[in-house]
Formats: structure tokens, sequence, C-alpha cells
């Protein structure tokens, strides 16, 4: 059978927080949403995943502090004993505090754009990627859920009835 | 509103605990009097250090009142009456401080150098030309900064006490906006004086030694103990069947304000730290020097417990929301806080010499024990207090406009 593709749209957030909850009770599957901002408490409903962009940033930044270490041993202390106003320069550890503003700012550094970098990749936004959604309203004013056939056990007709019993804006179907 | 449970009453066993806590602090205080073998100086310290860290609890809970009337919160809303039980505090705190001023100047103890009269006589040979060059600020100015922060305090605290009880009885918006005008005054009042009284109290001790980042890191360290404390009693309420409607997001937002404050102060710390150390300016590093040759262990572990246990355990999103771990983290940096107070006091007043020359570790274990005796008594003395301002009111204010809008508090 072939895959039919409904996107649903929505004029206001609300009313589409309202119909995935409807349609979820009925054991309906939201594949995705489109949504110019973030709605709030909507990845629950639909059942999405909570995001480990947290876990890759801490990552991210234990790995700058980890490089600020090993670059302040190698520049200041290593390579070439910096003397800066008779601070002890031959060991690493009783300069510490000096080096500490160095790997924090380093660590923000990394944490920071490892994440950034991380977000635009996985969501597929670095500049010049081609735009996913389905319709350019949604990065205006309207929303958009995406619901198919080949996720739930129901007929188009089926489906295509639920869908309608929500307070739609406009329905969108599409053949794959 | 649906409260089943807006009048609380302290559980017989936790009065039990609180009065055994306060006997265990006086019988520690009899103790430490006879124990003590600086003339007295360091009991004194330890009463002064007590004083201030409960006082300091108090007043960050004035503070962070204010901000919420300031700010126009509205999620802390059904637990501002926490706030107010731990402000109750203040006179008493304010009362311990002022008999260690008192008895400082009557000479009982020489915790402030500089109350002694020789140090202004030219003539004496105990001349000290820094300490003549600041009389007018530690002349009859001293006690009237002193007279400035017992009033204001104590008015601005029972200001707000009444017109949240008022509102109690007849919502009015008018209330609610005097609140808020009330607050934002309250904070120009605090940023200068919380800072004086940091001076005052505390940064006079090492009279020769000034720092402009002090204030700032004594005023971090009072918030995180007022947010700690808040957090516990919050948490602990919860368990008896009390708040009903403060849900996961709101312990997840007080374990927020545990972990930033906790950032707060540890960056302010270290700032302060590695400045002077980078410097090496002979008038300003006397401080730490002290420090380094006496407390390094001690000083160096205060630090790094106040700042790795809540950055590596509470940075998760679940840690913040965990009730075991936020009773954990908190009741250990809670009392490593006091430990910080006592670093900021007792090298000052006795130079390493606290415990006597040379005690070993049998003589440093029983003074460590009533130092943390008399912590305990002042503990129980804050509980009991806090509680018993609690019970004295609604426990939730069923006429606060945000009152809604906290109980759908989701984040």
């Amino acid at each position: 059978m072939a895959n039919k593709v409904f996107h649903v749209m929505y004029d206001d957030d609300q009313k589409l927080m309202d119909a995935a909850k409807a349609l979820v009770s009925q054991g309906i599957r939201v594949k995705e949403v489109f949504s110019p901002f973030p709605i709030h408490g909507l990845d629950p409903v639909i059942g999405v995943k909570r995001t480990r962009l947290a876990i890759c940033s801490f990552m991210y930044a234990c790995t700058g502090t980890a490089l600020a270490i090993l670059g302040t041993w190698y520049f200041m202390v290593s390579d070439w004993n910096w003397n800066i106003g008779g601070k002890p320069n031959f060991t690493w550890i009783e300069n510490a505090p000096a080096f500490v503003p160095v790997m924090f700012e380093f660590s923000v550094f990394c944490g920071a754009h490892g994440m950034a970098i991380t977000y635009l990749l996985r969501n597929g936004t670095l500049p010049g990627m081609p735009a996913s959604n389905p319709d350019p309203r949604t990065t205006d004013d309207k929303f958009v859920m995406e619901i198919t056939t080949d996720d739930n056990n129901l007929s188009a007709s089926d489906l295509e009835a639920k869908i309608r019993a929500t307070d739609v804006y406009e329905l969108n179907i599409k053949d794959y | 509103m649906g409260h089943d449970k807006l009048h609380f009453e302290i559980p017989a066993k936790t009065r039990k605990w609180c009065f055994g806590l306060m006997g265990l602090g006086v019988l520690s205080a009899i103790v430490g009097g006879v124990a003590d073998e600086t003339h007295g100086q360091y009991w004194w310290a330890v009463l002064l250090i007590c004083g201030f860290f409960f006082l300091a609890v108090s007043l960050g809970a004035l503070f962070f009142y204010a901000l919420q009337y300031a700010a126009e919160v509205a999620w802390t809303a059904q637990i501002k009456r926490v706030f107010e039980a731990m402000f109750s505090f203040i006179p008493i705190g304010l009362a311990v401080i002022l008999v260690v001023l008192l008895a400082g100047q009557f000479h009982v103890h020489h915790i402030y150098h500089w109350m002694d009269s020789s140090v202004y006589d030219i003539n004496s040979p105990n001349y000290d030309k820094l300490i003549a060059d600041k009389a007018v600020f530690f002349g009859a100015f001293f006690w009237v900064r002193i007279a400035i922060y017992v009033a204001g305090f104590v008015l601005f605290a029972r200001a707000f006490r009444k017109w949240s009880l008022q509102e109690d009885e007849s919502p009015s918006t008018e209330l609610h906006l005097k609140q808020y005008r009330r607050g934002a005054l309250f904070l120009v009042y605090f940023a200068v004086f919380s800072t004086t009284i940091a001076w005052d109290v505390l940064m006079s001790i090492d009279t020769h030694w000034f720092s402009t980042m002090y204030s700032w890191y004594i005023f971090s360290g009072m918030w995180v103990t007022c947010m700690i404390f808040a957090t516990l009693l919050i948490i602990w309420l919860k368990g008896k069947g009390y708040f009903t409607k403060v849900n996961d997001s709101h312990v997840h937002d007080m374990g927020k304000w545990m972990f930033a404050i906790s950032m707060l102060w540890s960056y302010l710390w270290f700032c302060q730290f590695m400045l002077i150390w980078y410097s090496d300016i002979p008038e300003e590093v006397t401080y730490f020097k002290t420090r380094y040759d006496n407390y390094m262990g001690l000083m160096w572990g205060v630090f790094f417990a106040n700042f790795a246990i809540p950055f590596y355990v509470l940075i998760a999103r679940d840690a913040k929301r965990n009730i075991k771990f936020l009773q954990r983290v908190g009741a250990i940096i809670f009392v490593t806080h006091f430990l910080d107070i006592w670093m900021a006091v007792v090298p000052g007043t006795n130079h390493g010499h606290e415990f006597g020359h040379h005690p070993g570790f049998g003589k440093s274990l029983l003074h460590w024990g009533w130092t943390f005796g008399m912590f305990l008594g002042f503990l129980g003395l804050f509980i009991f207090i806090v509680l018993r301002t609690l019970s004295k009111a609604k426990l939730v204010p069923v006429n606060h406009p945000y009152l809604n809008e906290s109980e759908n508090h989701h984040i």
C-alpha cells in the first residue's frame, strides 16, 4: 500500500497542542511537527525523547579544559618557562591559579561552539542546507503536523476523518 | 483553594530535636569557655561566626523575598512564607552580633584590633597610622552604621511581614504594589548596607587589609546558604504532607538557585584570591599569607567543597529534580559554608593559635567538637524560630495575586 503523508496545518500553537493530545490519545503517532517557535510542553505529548545535547556540551567543555591545561603547560612551563612577576614557573600546578581564567574561557568556548555546531548538524540547519519543512508558512505564523499512514494501523480515510475532527486550518495529503 | 493543610504545627519530635540541639549548644559554649586557651578570644570568635552565619541566612531570605517582589516573580508566590519565616530570625542574629561588638568595645576580647583606643594615640607605642587615619570611620560613625543595620533590617522585615498577613485577610492590589515598591527600595538599601555590614563585622578583623570583592563574596555566601536552607525546608514540609501544590518544577528551580549561587560564590572567592595572589602586593597579600601559612588545607578544602560538589553533582537536570541529591549536597555545603565564615574570621583573630600552642590531635578534636556544638545549637535555635513563625500564619498566602500562576508552574 502506498504511503500517504498528511500535512495538517493549524493557525495557533494551542490548537495544534490540543489536536496532538486528542490524536495521540486515540493511538495515532505524530511523526513530526514544524513550528516557527518551540511549543512549550509538546515534546512529551508526541513522544520526543529528551535531548542529549547537554551531555554533549559537558563533554566538549571537558575537552576544552583538557586542551587548556595541555596548552598552558606546553606554552608556559614546558617549552619555555615564562617568568611573569616572579611567579613560580617550573611546575604547572604551582602556577595553576593563573591558568584558571584560560581554562574557564576555553571550556566555555568549546562547550558553546561544540553545542551550537552539533545542534545545527543534527537538525540539518547549517547555513546553505536545504530546508526540510513542508510549507514555507511554518517559518511565519502557521504550524504543521506530519502524520503518515505507514506509522499508523489505519486506512487513509479513517485517519483523515480523525484528523478532520480536530481544529484544522488546512490539510494537504501527499502520496509517496 | 483546595489546600488541605494550610496551618503548620511543629511536630513534637521536631520540637524536641530543636531543644536538644539548643541544649547541646549551651553545653558546648560552657565546655568551650572552660577549654579555651586564648583568653576567650576564640570563644568570642565562634560566637561571632555562629551569629553572623545565621544572620546571613536570614538576611539572604530578606533579600530574596524583596527580589521576588521587585522582579514580579510568580513561581515563588506559594512558598514565600518560608522566606518570611527565615527572616524572622534577623533580630536574634543582630542581637548576637551586637553582644560581640559591645563585648569588644569593653575589651572583653580583642577580635577588633581597632577598638583599642591606644592605636589612635600618636604618643602611644601602640600607635598605628593606618588605623588612626580611619579614626572617623571607626569612631562614632561605626555605631551609627550598626544602628542603621539594626533599624533598617528590622523595619523592612516587619513591614513585609505585616502587609503579607494583611493580604491574607483582605485581598488588594494596592498592598501588592506596596510590597513591590518596598521590595525595590530594599534592594537599593541592601546594595549599600550588605556591603558595609561585611566590612564592619568581618573585614575589619583584618584591619590593615581591604578588598573590594570581599562584600560580594560574603553576600553570595549569604544568598547560597539561604537558598539551601529554604530548599531543605520546603522538601521537609512536602514530606510532611504540606505544600501539595509545590511540584517538581519548583524543586527544580530551587535546585537551580542552589547550583547557580554556588557558582557565583566560587567565582567571587576565586577572583578575590587569584587577583591578590597574582599581583602579590604586600598590603593586599597579608590576608592570604596568614591563611596559606596556617590553614592551607582548610582554605582549599572549603573552596573545593563549595565549588566542586554542587558543580559536578547538581549540573544535570535530573540531579536538580532529585530530592535526595538536593538534600545531601545541600547539607554538605551548608556546613562547609559555615567553615567558610570560620575561615574569614579565625585566621584574623587567632593567627593559627586558636586551639592553643601546638595542640595535639585530641585537643584539636575537642575544640572542633565544641565549635560544631555551638553551630548545632544555633542551628536548633534557627530552625525553632523559623518553624514557630511558620506556624503563626497560613502556610500559603491565599490571596497572593500570582498564586494561580505559581500553582501551575511548569518548566
